[in-house]
């Protein structure tokens, strides 16, 4: 075949910035949200909420509501436990130091008995127009006996507090520890130096641009339950939906997740909506609508971080890290969300040891039953609150040992020659290079130069600072047998379907799931690139367990690294049986036939059949080896991840305070990330560049507030600081690789990079800002009024001595 | 939302008439206040009497020493009218810096300051400049206007129809915004002319304020130092999840010595 033309054909495979080409609809408004999906008959639902954080509910009257115009129905904690409705699942399983398991008490869909927090559903209301269903909830009359509310971790853990749970008293998830107790308080009792460092980790509001929404539909004629939901992770909402809360088996429950407008883990977790909508559904034989509106968003989808630690290093003279002990209480809000308990354990703990080589490290989390909305995973899920404390930690170090904090970085670095690297806090990195990110971010960052820009900052009377981050996180969760036995009770493998059709062209069916990174781009380019198939002639399906064989879903960095590995082993077994065929055609044996490009060539030889003559053969058998292959050219792979991976980097911010106002300004951010093999340069950076745009949100905008009662303060636009354009600095995306050893593709994952290795990047920087200030740490958000007053305090406290 | 009744009046007369025979209508002129606070169900009026038909209320003119803007006159008008420009051209600068473009295009000057925010922007330059607001039954002077925390002098059944500006003969504004809202969380509007030298305080307190201080300073000596010593006391401030009183206090000084460097 005449493959001249080839060069002119844009290259799209591993390494190409290939447009998105999904960004085409999505810019047009051509999306299809679950919000723009219409069943016939369709009903809308509107949820009466617990304007209390912590309340009985003594009664619940619905009867004039129910003679509002267009209600069609009115149901109640009542009525689920009348039809032995199920809690939403936790899922997974924490033990205690002692080896109990966590308190685990259910979280009901709707609220039976008790409100936990202000949003708890009490009574779901169902209309013919969204319009009524609101106007009954007004009139369901719910007398509740108000009790304490408990909106924070220091008010839940006081001696006389309530229990927001009779099944946890102290209000205590559970008290878990990891690591060698023994060895990190030798290391502590041998220390020149212990530097200690009390910090928090702010508690976050996801707000992806698209609310959760959510519809019921049922067929009474064959029993068939579909949901069609805002979801990141279809079948494991029809697993943890069917299974445990409404008892649907798997072929009588579709799943459809279609164009999902962000979720940064929102999106993850199997929320009450979902269940109380296909419930509905069944019991009124018409579909059921709810979106949320933005209030609701605020007060309804699970927040992230909200943690309080006590972090101890202890170094020897030369500051080296010899241990590392850290103690933390992290909020999981009223009840356990589904991977909540798994957040401060297993993605935060294991991860203390960063980039270094701290022999010996002793971590110990509670976690606190508030009544609070639940908290779970967030873009980056337990990492970012790790790298915080301990990119802090390593800066505060540096200050109190009078050691350069670059230097005392390199000095502790795991070197390139030390992986694998087995840390004491059960992770084995497979690869990385810490001095080559952090050497490649010092220039790119011009750090040498600062102290000039520094200056003349302060000539005009600003304070300028710099501040660096070299972190490393852990992506693509696994391998099952591990995270079972450490309490996960899902495999995290995934599941990659490469169906070619006669004429060459390729249908991808993936477990991943896309809402904003770009799968339907980068993944078609692992199908160009192994395969040798135009661009244009791949397709990605997700989203809709009744195409997709299986699949976990898209969450912590793991489409590429699990759903990518998937789909080259699939892949590899299209080319092995594609081999077979051609070896028939061109009358060789199989040992013989190479693949390349496209073409499969007997070795040697001029002797070629292209991927479409193979493919075309194996849909019409004429000429075919039909003793011994079966038609058709469709492959099917699990892939189950034989490690984590380890992404890692160095994270530059500099800063610039207006010491009148406080307002911090990000004049410049520099991310070098590796984060394995590049398969589209251009979405990586987007990725990096909208990571790094949530983590100085973190830094210096966000927080989430509640009162002293548990009433949600922070909880519109108006008051709850998302990041503007005008926050942001320019944001400059390098990459240096390091492969990955242990999957195909030599990726590690990139969507979460940002938001964890730049919010202590930036803190770093506010400190260095305020050098003469004499301050030590500064809890983010680093905002004006926050940084005024310390200006402010100091300066006076310099002005009395 | 709850469901209203809908009126499009063309004149102020049957405006007010409409008004006036029911006691739950309210008047809507840009909507970027009424309609956000409807569709959140915290207001339930049974009728909405729209603004938008009515000739009267529209249009920017000089006379004499004044410029006169209609209500009915959107922010995105003012801060592009080459009349305002050449002025008042803090009005035009205060107006380029209310909201974002969607809200410019919409909102406009008589419901802002009808409206009276603690946090908005117009009631400063109302104050700041001494303007007049003419209504459907009178003139207001502004330091009889603003009454308190989203009260005015106006009667349920009164409109704003003009404000009156006298042309200053400096005049400067500056703000801090919240960094959440993008609302004043502290400004000044400062100004010099035939109103007597003026400083308006928005953001800090529960409605706009004069700050005698620093009128008296600015009175004496036209500079920056004049107020830079100058303390606002932060006991009737506004304290939030994005400032204590001290440091709105504190803001008030930053803006006003601002504000003067703005007015040249
Ligand atoms: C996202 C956003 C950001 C904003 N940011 C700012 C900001 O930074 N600074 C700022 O100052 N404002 C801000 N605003 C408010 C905006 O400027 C509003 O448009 C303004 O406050 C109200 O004007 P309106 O024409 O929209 O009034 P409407 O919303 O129509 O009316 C407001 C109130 O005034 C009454 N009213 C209206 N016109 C009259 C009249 N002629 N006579 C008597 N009563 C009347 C109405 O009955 C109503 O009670 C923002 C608004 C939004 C939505």
């Amino acid at each position: 075949m005449d493959t001249g033309a080839e060069s002119l054909i844009p290259f799209t495979g591993i390494g190409a910035s290939v447009r998105r080409k999904e960004d085409l609809r999505f810019l047009s408004g051509r999306g299809h949200y679950t919000d723009d999906i219409s069943r016939p008959g369709q009903t809308h639902v509107w949820f009466l909420r617990s304007p209390h954080a912590h309340a009985r509910i003594v009664s619940v009257d619905t009867a004039a509501a129910a003679r509002m115009p267009g209600v069609v129905a009115i149901f109640t904690g009542a009525d689920t436990a009348a039809d032995k409705i199920g809690g939403v699942p936790c899922g997974w399983l924490i033990h205690n130091k002692d080896g109990t398991p966590m308190r685990e008490p259910p979280h009901p869909v709707l609220a039976h008995g008790k409100a936990r927090f202000v949003g708890d559903a009490v009574a779901m209301v169902i209309a013919e127009t969204r319009q009524q269903a609101r106007d009954a909830a007004e009139a369901v009359a719910v007398e509740y006996e108000v009790l304490p509310g408990l909106a924070s971790m220091a008010q839940a853990l006081a001696p006389d507090a309530p229990a927001i749970h009779e099944e946890a008293p102290g209000n205590i998830c559970y008290d878990w520890h990891i690591g060698d107790e023994a060895a990190t308080d030798a290391a502590f009792a041998r220390a020149k130096h212990v530097v200690t460092l009390e910090l928090v980790n702010n508690r976050l509001i996801p707000n992806a641009m698209e609310p959760r929404s959510a519809i019921g539909d049922y067929d009474p004629t064959t029993g068939d339950h579909t949901l069609y939901t805002t979801s990141q992770n279809p079948h494991v909402i029809r697993l943890l939906m069917g299974a445990f809360v409404l008892n649907i088996p798997e072929h009588k429950l579709r799943v459809v997740a279609p164009d999902v407008g962000g979720g940064f883990g929102s999106k993850i977790f199997h929320y009450i909506e979902e269940a109380a909508v296909t419930w509905a559904a069944a019991k009124i034989a018409r579909p059921v609508k709810w979106t949320a509106d933005r209030t609701e968003s605020f007060m309804t989808d699970a927040h992230g971080r909200d943690h309080v630690s006590v972090a101890k290093l202890a170094l020897d003279e030369h500051g080296t890290f010899l241990g590392l002990r850290v103690s933390t209480q992290a909020n999981m809000g009223a009840y356990l969300s589904t991977f909540s308990t798994s957040v401060p354990t297993y993605l935060y703990a294991t991860l203390l040891a960063g980039v270094y080589t701290t022999p010996a490290i002793y971590a110990e989390v509670k976690a606190v039953f508030t009544n609070t909305v639940p908290v779970d995973a967030y873009r980056g899920a337990g990492r970012p609150e790790a790298t915080f404390l301990l990119e802090r930690l390593v800066d505060v170090v540096a200050r109190d040992t009078g050691l350069d904090r670059l230097e005392i970085r390199r000095r502790n670095f795991i070197k390139p020659d030390q992986f694998p690297y087995q840390t004491p806090v059960a992770l084995q990195y497979d690869s990385g290079d810490y001095f080559s990110t952090l050497e490649m971010g010092l220039k790119a960052a011009d750090w040498a130069g600062f102290e000039a820009r520094r200056a003349a900052a302060a000539a005009q009377g600003k304070l300028r600072g710099i501040g660096i981050s070299t972190y490393l996180e852990a992506c693509g969760i696994a391998p099952s047998a591990v995270v079972g036995a450490l309490g996960a009770r899902a495999g995290l493998y995934e599941v990659g379907t490469i169906r070619v059709h006669p004429t060459g062209s390729v249908t991808v069916l993936t477990g991943t799931h896309s809402h904003g990174q770009g799968h339907e781009t980068t993944l078609a380019q692992l199908v160009c690139e192994q395969l040798g198939v135009p661009f244009d002639k791949v397709e990605i399906v997700h989203g809709d367990t009744a195409k997709i064989p299986f699949g976990m879903g898209t969450y912590g960095s793991r489409s590429l690294a699990v759903g990518g590995s998937a789909m080259v082993k699939a892949m590899d077994k299209i080319i092995a049986k594609a081999k077979r065929i051609a070896a028939h055609l061109m009358e060789a044996s199989v040992e013989d036939i190479e693949f390349e490009k496209g073409v499969f060539r007997v070795a040697g030889t001029d002797k070629t059949k292209a991927f479409a003559e193979i493919s075309l053969t194996a849909y019409v058998p004429h000429n075919y080896p039909i003793e011994e292959l079966e038609p058709g050219l469709e492959e099917t792979a699990f892939y189950d991840p034989k490690n984590f991976t380890y992404p890692g980097g160095c994270h530059i911010a500099e800063v610039e305070i207006e010491p009148e106002t406080g307002h911090v300004r990000m004049v410049n951010f520099t991310a070098v990330d590796d984060v394995g093999r590049v398969i589209n340069p251009m979405i990586v950076e987007g990725q990096v560049q909208g990571g790094v745009a949530q983590g100085i949100g973190q830094a210096l905008l966000e927080t989430c507030v509640y009162d002293g009662d548990g009433q949600l303060l922070s909880g519109s636009m108006m008051d709850y600081t998302l990041p503007r354009a005008d926050d942001l600095a320019p944001v400059s995306v390098a990459t240096h690789t390091t492969l990955c050893t242990h999957n195909p593709l030599g990726v590690k994952g990139c969507g979460e990079v940002g938001a964890i290795g730049s919010p202590p990047a930036v803190i770093n920087a506010v400190v260095d800002a305020l050098r003469d200030y004499d301050v030590r740490h500064v809890d983010m958000p680093a905002t004006p009024a926050k940084i005024w007053s310390i200006i402010h305090g100091n300066a006076r406290r310099v002005a009395a001595e | 939302m709850y469901d209203f009744d809908y009126h499009k009046p063309t004149t102020v007369a049957d405006a007010v008439a409409l008004l006036a025979a029911d006691p739950d209508a309210k008047a809507v002129s840009g909507g970027h206040t009424l309609i956000p606070a409807l569709k959140h169900r915290l207001n339930k009026p049974t009728s909405l009497v729209d603004l938008s038909g009515i000739a009267e209320m529209r249009g920017i003119r000089r006379e004499g020493n004044a410029l006169i803007i209609g209500a009915f006159t959107r922010h995105a008008e003012v801060a592009s009218s080459e009349v305002v420009q050449a002025a008042i051209p803090v009005l035009s600068f205060m107006a380029a810096h209310i909201g974002d473009n969607q809200v410019r295009n919409r909102g406009t000057i008589g419901g802002s300051v009808s409206n009276n925010d603690p946090a908005a922007d117009y009631p400063a330059a109302v104050l700041g400049l001494g303007a007049i607001v003419h209504t459907s039954s009178r003139k207001i002077p502004a330091d009889e206007f603003f009454l308190g925390m989203f009260t005015t002098a106006l009667e349920p059944d009164e409109l704003l129809v003009a404000i009156e500006f006298p042309i200053p003969e400096k005049a400067g504004y500056a703000k801090m915004k919240n960094p959440a809202s993008r609302y004043v969380m502290a400004g000044a509007l400062v100004s010099k002319g035939p109103a007597g030298v003026r400083v308006a305080i928005n953001g800090a307190a529960s409605c706009v304020f004069r700050q005698a201080e620093m009128e008296a300073a600015l009175a004496a000596n036209w500079s920056p130092e004049a107020v830079a010593g100058i303390q606002q006391p932060a006991d009737d401030l506004n304290s939030d999840i994005h400032g204590s009183a001290e440091y709105r206090a504190h803001l008030v000084t930053v803006m006003a010595k601002r504000a003067v460097v703005n007015a040249g």
